[in-house]
């Protein structure tokens, strides 16, 4: 049988319910080795005993298994982070403090970064990337001066714009003009040379006016710094220093689909609930994969779906998933135990011991595995 | 420009699902509507959609598991 329609019809004739990508399997398997009717019947058949034992059984302790599975080649991590060895001078941070960036939920992370694709026919443009790349990254008067002076006979900061750099930035001068008379307001402009005063003609103040107009942000979009250009493959690609998804979503010429950032808390502020969740997959498992860790992505996944069942991303900790538990027990025996039962006998409170941390502490079954069933007896009539 | 959020690789189609078949859901599952993983009001996905308080929203995702995997999320007050 070639046909894919047919093939998917004698699937559903037989009433299994196999998740896409194993129907796509079958489909594939099939055509490979150009089975018949009768003999994709049989197929079937096994591939659904095979199904029904490899699934989870109802009240296996996944959590714990996801923990385990996640820790351990936690312990293998390198604790000290280094280089990005893929885009030379943009530093990442890898291992095990990204990881525990990640799973802290935290919204302000130590190396922000986007990488910024374009659209099919900007992508292999080199001068339009370096434009955008100058209108995104950030650029002080710094760059653009030829001469810098302070004058401490008169009293002001005197510089010279350079029209080289600037037209090497792609900048016009007269939105530079406009930015500075903004944010000065004792300036004279002569052509070229400008002339800052402070307002009061002092020697601290004056070194502070050299400073605020050294450091003014003439370009570049608000909380980015460096920008790196590369290529990859046939495309050119932007790497940032720095991240601010929706204002460079709204570009024109951005790749609207593929264009992304590592930082989660902006993805959730940006893209939604379930592209976090999806990002904190991505991250997570870029990170192992890094450091030659082979962890299997479903308690990965497990992790993720935990930390944004409730519509927004929260940590693991006890500020997040293990602070909201209902057990007074389980919240004690995690972090911060005198304040818990503190707290706890002075509201009253009922810890009913229906989760797994407080039966173990009294010494009870757990409700889970064999302890998620109860028996009773039948009296004989 | 429009940002087009809905278009993005890391966002799954997000549907609103009719009260019949929100009950149709919570029939097969066997759970109470608030046993449902949720999503803020002031998600960006709900309001590119238009989501309103209290409907539920079916979220087809592509799962590296399973190829595709269905879920739904109640919105919040």
């Amino acid at each position: 049988m070639q046909d894919t329609k047919r093939i998917m019809g004698v699937i559903e004739k037989k009433g299994v319910d196999f998740p896409k990508s194993l129907v796509n399997e079958i489909v594939d398997a099939t055509k490979r080795h150009d089975l018949t009717g009768k003999e994709l019947g049989k197929l079937l058949d096994e591939i659904k005993k095979a199904y029904e034992r490899a699934k989870v059984e109802d009240g296996e302790a996944v959590g714990t298994v996801a923990a385990q599975s996640v820790g351990e080649p936690g312990t293998q991590m390198t604790m000290r982070t280094f280089h990005y060895a893929g885009v030379a001078e943009l530093n990442v941070t890898l291992g095990l403090p990204r990881l525990i960036e990640i799973v802290d939920a935290r919204k302000k992370i130590s190396t922000p970064t986007m990488a910024i694709y374009f659209q099919e026919d900007y992508r292999t443009d080199e001068e339009f990337i370096r434009k955008i790349a100058n209108k995104i990254g950030k650029i002080t008067m710094k760059d653009i001066l030829k001469d810098f002076n302070i004058n401490y006979a008169e009293m002001n900061v005197v510089v010279e714009l350079d029209d080289d750099k600037i037209n090497d930035k792609r900048l016009e001068f007269d939105d530079i003009i406009k930015k500075i008379e903004k944010a000065f307001k004792r300036v004279q402009i002569n052509k070229n040379i400008l002339s800052f005063e402070p307002p009061t003609p002092n020697i601290r103040e004056l070194r502070l006016l050299a400073d605020k107009v050294r450091d003014l942000q003439i370009s570049g979009v608000k909380n980015i710094g460096k920008v790196v250009i590369s290529k990859e493959g046939e495309e050119w690609v932007i790497h940032t220093e720095g991240s601010n998804l929706g204002a460079v979503l709204k570009m024109k010429g951005i790749d609207r689909i593929r264009t992304t950032t590592n930082d989660i808390y902006e993805i959730e502020r940006v893209l939604g609930i379930e592209a976090a969740r999806n990002a904190i997959i991505k991250e997570a498992q870029s990170t192992m994969d890094e450091q030659g860790l082979t962890v299997d992505v479903r308690h990965i996944m497990l992790v993720a779906d935990m930390m944004t069942a409730d519509g927004s991303v929260k940590s693991i900790g006890r500020h997040g998933v293990s602070g909201e538990k209902a057990s007074v027990l389980a919240r004690a025996s995690f972090e911060e135990t005198g304040k818990h039962l503190l707290r706890a006998s002075i509201r009253g409170e009922i810890d009913h011991l229906s989760g797994i941390i407080e039966n173990i502490i009294i010494g009870q079954p757990i409700p889970l595995g064999t302890g998620s069933v109860g028996v009773i007896m039948k009296p004989r009539k | 420009m429009k940002k087009d959020i809905l278009k993005h690789e890391l966002v799954p189609d997000h549907v609103i699902l009719s009260k019949s078949d929100v009950q149709k859901v919570i029939k097969e599952l066997n759970i109470h509507l608030e046993q449902l993983p949720k999503i803020k009001p002031d998600d960006p996905v709900v309001k590119e959609i238009e989501a309103k308080p209290g409907d539920v929203l079916k979220i087809m995702r592509k799962s590296p598991t399973a190829g595709k995997f269905v879920t739904y999320r109640l919105v919040l007050e």
